[in-house]
């Protein structure tokens, strides 16, 4: 890719570079590399424009969430009350959803390191457009570079006259600050990030009330993810008709996937919305070392796992839906014929264990109990019973507890059981298990693929 | 016969839902949480975090219901503990709805994985509502063949609670109710997931004067008493509904008792009163029943002087001849007390009119005044109904105490007001020296003033029109103010006008919040040397042939001049001016001057004394007569709305008498009839008598100087009790004691500057009598002034300074004070 601009709806190919397009570019973090590739451009045009307008803009657009849930963007815009008197008379609020915390999702973290302008130019026209006068990154605590980076570029932006009091003249007034979290899964939910944002343990709100009335501070608060942000400036350059033209009516703009696991080059590739698995691995090289699919997530380990069968299945919201599974971030892990699937779905559940944060009794019990089967399982302990005991139990979770870390808590399991049952039976019949860390290392080989390096 | 006709349906009240629940249609105000409705219904959900008077959290998911709304079901069960109710909602309980009943019983299943089966020795085990509802919503054995959680246990989380974590369900309970309703968050989750627990910060202790709540509202036995830990089953316990006895609150509680011992108390459910809440002191403190001081025989000092245990006939025989002889000479004064019951303060009432012949009679065992009394008549009468109530406080928009530290001298009056300050916005006012504890978590405006100067400020403030006056006047002014006055009103001159000027400018409310339990009653029944029973002005013949008429007494008998004070009463006997004294339940250390009431004690001729326990007055008395405590017999307070507030007996009666009857066959063998044989006899008396009709005027006293210190190393003194202190009553209860707040001397940051004083560090306060010292806590205090706990630990100021609220005192570092202890 180049310095020059270019049109994502004329680019070849399978990839549609929008978010990731400056990623390769020299020092491509520097407000200097911004400016010159077209940023804050469209910060220009949205600040000529009525607050409303742009909201109606990114309703046009049908830009949704991408934090995991896939709510329409400008909707959640549009609950913000406005007025002078009555709840619209309270301050508003732009949070930005940056604990970056589901296994296997690894998007927004490369994208505060690579192109963190995009995210405050994203942040300011949303705030204009939201009437806030005050935003929070709240950044997952573990990521320092990104934090540090993010930090640096907010004060490249008020330095520019881009944050602050009367930005470029129009009167408009915006803060933004970068707040580090301290560690936990459970501040991504939204309003555990937003009680945490406010210095209080992080665990999840009574709704209602929503955040879009009384969000940060008991006040109208929008709560977006990085990527759902980072996307605005681009919708406002390039107009809702642009953004439809990839994905599809109801899923429609491009989408960062996070290619992980066993394939030949993981990575980030930004594709329109829809694309499949098979076509993310032919972008990826294909399966690492040929070694044949077994099962793979679409969107984090929250959703329901997939296997071979669904190579084709189109990874939208709906797509993702129809097969029975959820897009959630679009983390697309994937695993070869080598991996335990009992033993992963382990590994996932003594996360989920982990960061379970003790608030509702289905979660927080739950999840302690199926570690402790799910470990005996795989350590060599196991029991016929014991499949269907997890199944009741995750059924005693899904729907039961408070947030959507519970019910996500049970995805693997399920979704494991659904279409491994034998190897769990099996597992439990040819005692002990494998122990499987080792026999990974066998066939793991270095990988030399960077983190944030996009493909070329 | 005429049909009516079929599917006519009543139409929804206005601001009413109409729902169905299990089939049954009900209506439903608007905003009601699910669970309530269920229960109005009949249909208990079970559930743990649920409560009715804490904010919903649907946590514990115990409660889930399967809904449907507009004709569509929901696709998760619900939390019905934080559903609220709408129109058309069709709900369905575990007893409708499979999905709900195995939601339910997944829930009570994942919560008894981690709980450890000590059921057969855990103090809540038969009463416990996790048992309860494993019984009713569980599985009849468990799945779980996995490790349990566990914790160290128990793990004190003050002197007085004891935490056993893996009993804990995490309902939270326990941390909101210190959160919401006490203010004192000091406990809180830790950690997360199956290692989140309940805890407190490392250096800061469960100090609240509201923890034994959490342990009531405990559904499992996670929270216990250390003072109740494994001393009794709930099923070996006999419960009586009861009334608190120590403050003037009056709030409903329930004792438990084994054998003729109290094992427990509980707060009672009295919406109107106390909700469901009672403060520490009222909960824990009552050993004093057993206490090894308590009196339980007459006693009669003999020729060499010795009090020795006598027969009741003996010892009202020489109290009869004692007290007539006195009676003959210069008279009996009758020091009643303010921990009576009604119907004990009209014995004492009546027996100082008909038996020893006077109106030296008053039930205020602390420093008092005249303009207190005038002030005090003018309160006469009022009823929930016709004065102020808890639910006009709680309505009202705005109170200002005076003279009333809400949390320590009304707790429960201070979680009414922190209720409507947290859900409402009220404004709170509070006339005092510094921001207190209580005052900060009222969010109150401090209106600071030099103790003794507060009369003096009140009328400034009131007078002048800028903001700080002009706000709380405005505030006083919107309909529904109150004003709450506290006894400690009468230490400083003026006050009372001060306030009755006030409360005529803007038209609040005023109410009279003494702090013990029986002073509304005494005043009520005639207990006072200018007024009669029914609030019968002493000085008005009316009302004396009124009297005299009722008690059969010879017209024209009753003194026509009121009689003497408290004080007046102690000088005169201490001046030899009286020849006997009949002493209720009087610590002469609260008295304004101890040492002129113990030297009066010692001086008068014959001195009665009815007591329950061993103390300075019994010590000098010549007989003593045993009193029932109220564990042990029947009776009423009349709280400080004017409410009556009956109980009944706890414990087996028999052997004890009720002042009352005491006073009642001690004036027999005087030749007088009090007829008070019982409390309910008592209770008739006063009853028949009536009210007075007449009003009175407000008092039109002059504020009095503004105390100022005149030296070097002097400094003005502020001084009142704390919740949990040296109390009489809070005898033999280590545990409590240990949740007191620490006794300190506070000053602000210049004046202990100027006087040497460091923070942290000893200071001594004293005067020519003696010296208090203290580790010095540094607060908003104004210039100049000292602050003192009156009777904790280390601390009876009274006693030791024999000076109070508004004295000048010597302030200095602790050793510094040349001659003082």
């Amino acid at each position: 890719m180049t310095g020059t601009e270019i049109n994502p709806a004329t680019t070849p190919d399978a990839l549609t570079p929008v978010l990731t397009r400056r990623w390769s570019e020299e020092r491509s973090w520097t407000l200097e590399t911004y400016e010159r590739t077209g940023g804050y451009r469209a910060l220009r045009t949205a600040l000529a424009a009525h607050p409303d307008q742009l909201i109606t803009l990114v309703k046009d657009s049908g830009l949704r969430g991408r934090g995991g849930a896939g709510f329409p963007t400008g909707m959640k815009w549009s609950f913000i009350p406005q007025g002078a008197e009555g709840p619209g008379a309270k301050p508003k609020y732009l949070v930005v959803n940056a604990d970056e915390g589901e296994p296997g999702t690894c998007k927004d973290i490369p994208t505060m390191m690579a192109d963190p302008h995009s995210l405050i130019e994203g942040c300011i026209i949303t705030s204009y457009a939201i009437r806030a006068n005050f935003c929070a990154i709240y950044v997952r605590g573990e990521a320092l570079h990104p934090i540090r980076r993010v930090r640096a570029a907010v004060a490249e932006a008020y330095a520019k006259g881009y944050l602050g009091k009367d930005v470029l003249g129009t009167g408009f007034d915006l803060d933004i600050v970068v707040h580090a979290g301290a560690g936990a899964y459970i501040c991504g939910e939204e309003t555990a990030l937003l009680d945490s944002l406010e210095g209080r343990r992080g665990q999840p709100r009574l709704k209602p009330p929503f955040p879009a009335t009384a969000g940060l501070y008991a006040s109208p608060t929008v709560v977006n993810n990085v990527e759902t942000i980072a996307s605005v400036p681009f919708i406002v350059a390039g107009g809702s008709d642009w953004f439809r033209t990839m994905g599809s009516e109801k899923s429609p703009g491009p989408k960062i996937y996070s290619v992980s696991g066993h394939v030949e080059r993981p990575g980030q590739y930004e594709a329109p919305m829809g694309t499949t698995l098979r076509t993310l691995l032919e972008l990826a090289g294909g399966m690492k070392d040929g070694i044949p699919l077994k099962f793979w997530t679409p969107g984090g380990s929250s959703t329901p796992m997939f296997t071979a069968e669904h190579l084709d299945v189109p990874l939208d919201f709906e797509g993702a839906a129809g097969a029975g599974s959820m897009l959630g971030t679009t983390a697309v892990q994937v695993f070869n014929e080598t991996v335990s699937v009992p033993w992963a779905v382990m590994k996932w559940t003594e996360f989920y264990k982990h960061e379970s944060c003790g608030k509702c009794t289905p979660c927080r019990e739950g999840t302690y109990w199926l570690v402790q089967i799910l470990e005996r399982m795989v350590h060599g302990e196991g029991t016929p019973e014991d499949v269907e005991t997890m199944l009741d139990v995750c059924d005693n979770i899904l729907g039961r507890s408070f947030c959507a870390l519970g019910d996500g808590a049970t995805s693997p399991i399920t979704s494991a059981i659904k279409y491994f049952r034998q190897e769990f039976l099996d597992l439990i019949a040819e005692q002990p298990a494998v122990a499987r860390p080792e026999q990974l290392a066998d066939v793991e080989r270095a990988d030399d693929t960077e983190l944030s390096g996009a493909p070329a | 016969m005429t049909l009516a006709p079929e599917n006519e349906k009543t139409p929804v009240p206005e601001g009413y839902v109409r729902l169905t629940i299990d089939g049954i249609e009900v209506d439903a105000p608007k905003g009601e949480i699910l669970i309530r409705t269920c229960e109005r219904l009949g249909i208990i959900v079970p559930r743990f975090c649920d409560h009715p008077l804490l904010d919903p959290a649907g946590a514990c998911r115990q409660c889930l219901v399967e809904v449907e709304m507009g004709g569509r079901p929901m696709p998760k069960p619900q939390a019905s503990c934080t559903m609220t109710v709408a129109d058309g909602m069709v709900v369905k309980t575990q007893h409708t709805s499979p999905v709900a009943d195995k939601a339910q019983q997944g829930v009570m299943e994942l919560l008894l994985i981690n709980h450890p089966l000590d059921c057969p020795i855990c103090d809540k085990g038969g009463e416990c509502p996790l048992q309860n509802q494993a019984m009713s919503s569980g599985r009849t054995d468990s799945r779980f063949v996995e490790t349990k959680r566990t914790f160290p246990k128990p793990l004190p989380i003050s002197s007085q609670v004891l935490l056993d974590r893996e009993r804990c369900v995490l309902c939270q309970r326990c941390t909101r109710f210190s959160e919401q309703i006490a203010g004192d968050p000091f406990i809180d989750l830790l950690e997360r997931g199956a290692n989140q627990q309940i805890g407190t910060a490392e250096d800061k202790p469960f100090q609240s004067y509201f923890s034994g709540n959490t342990i009531q509202i405990c559904p499992v036995g996670a929270l216990t008493s250390a003072a109740y830990r494994f001393r009794s089953r709930p099923f070996d316990l006999r419960s009586t509904p009861s009334v608190c006895e120590h403050c003037s609150s009056g709030c409903a509680q329930r004792n438990d008792s084994r054998r003729g011992t109290v094992m427990r108390r509980l707060a009672g459910n009295d919406p109107e009163v106390n909700e469901e809440w009672n403060c520490d002191k009222g909960r824990f403190a009552f050993r004093y029943l057993q206490s090894k001081e308590r009196i339980t025989r007459p006693l009669v000092r003999d020729a060499s002087g010795q009090l020795v245990e006598a027969s009741w006939t003996e010892a009202l025989r020489v109290a009869a001849q004692g007290l007539l002889a006195a009676r003959a000479q210069r008279g009996i004064g009758v020091l009643a007390g303010g921990r009576l019951t009604v119907e004990d303060a009209y014995a004492y009432a009546k027996f100082a009119r008909v038996a020893a012949r006077t109106h030296d009679v008053d039930f205020r065992a602390r420093p008092h005044s005249a303009e207190e009394l005038e002030f005090l008549t003018t309160t006469l009468g009022t009823t929930p109904e016709t004065g102020v109530s808890f639910a006009a406080v709680e309505a009202a928009p705005s109170v200002l105490a005076v003279g009333l530290d809400l949390e320590e001298e009304a707790g429960i009056v201070f979680l009414r007001i922190r209720k409507a300050v947290r859900k409402r916005g009220q404004k709170v006012f509070q006339l005092g020296q510094w921001t207190t504890a209580g005052a900060r978590k009222t969010t109150a405006t401090l209106v600071r003033s030099v103790p003794g100067a507060e009369a003096a400020v009140l009328r400034e403030l009131a007078a002048v029109t800028d903001d700080a006056g002009k706000q709380l006047v405005d505030a006083l002014s919107a309909p529904g103010a109150v004003i709450l006055v506290g006894d400690r009103a009468a230490e400083v001159p003026g006050l009372h006008s001060a306030v009755a000027a006030l409360a005529t400018r803007t038209g609040a409310k005023v109410a009279w919040i003494p702090r013990r339990a029986g002073d509304r009653g005494a005043l009520e029944a005639g207990a006072v040397p200018t007024l009669l029973p029914g609030g019968r002005p002493v000085t008005d013949p009316a009302a004396r042939a009124e009297v005299e008429r009722a008690w059969g007494l010879p017209e024209g008998s009753l003194p026509a001049a009121p009689g003497r004070s408290t004080d007046e009463i102690v000088a005169a006997a201490a001046a030899g001016d009286l020849s006997g004294l009949v002493v209720g339940g009087v610590d002469p250390h609260d008295l304004a001057d101890p040492a002129v009431a113990l030297a009066a004690l010692e001086k008068v001729g014959f001195l009665v004394s009815l007591e329950l326990h061993a103390s300075a007055v019994t010590e000098r008395a010549d007989v003593v007569l045993p009193v029932a405590p109220d564990a042990q017999r029947e009776g009423s307070y009349l709280n400080w709305e004017g409410r009556r507030r009956p109980f009944g007996v706890t414990l087996d009666a028999s052997g004890v008498l009720p002042d009352c009857r005491v006073l009642d066959t001690l004036a027999v063998e005087m030749d007088e009839d009090l007829f008070t044989q019982t409390p309910a006899a008592a209770a008739g008396d006063l009853e028949r008598l009536g009210r007075h009709t007449g009003s009175a005027a407000a008092p039109t006293a002059e504020p009095g100087p503004t105390p100022r210190p005149a030296q070097v190393g002097q400094a003005v003194l502020a001084t009142w009790r704390q919740l949990v202190d040296d109390g009489s009553l809070l005898v033999d209860e280590p545990a409590l004691a240990g949740t007191a707040r620490p006794p300190r001397v506070r000053t602000n940051t210049a004046t202990a500057e100027r006087l040497g004083l460091v923070e942290g560090e000893a200071a001594s306060v004293a005067t020519d009598r003696g010296a208090i010292t203290l580790q010095v806590e540094l607060a908003d205090l104004p210039d100049g002034v000292v602050w003192l706990p009156a009777n904790s630990p280390g601390s009876a100021v009274r006693s030791t300074l024999g000076v109070g609220h508004g004295a000048l005192v010597r302030v200095a570092p602790a050793g510094a004070l040349g001659g003082a202890r």
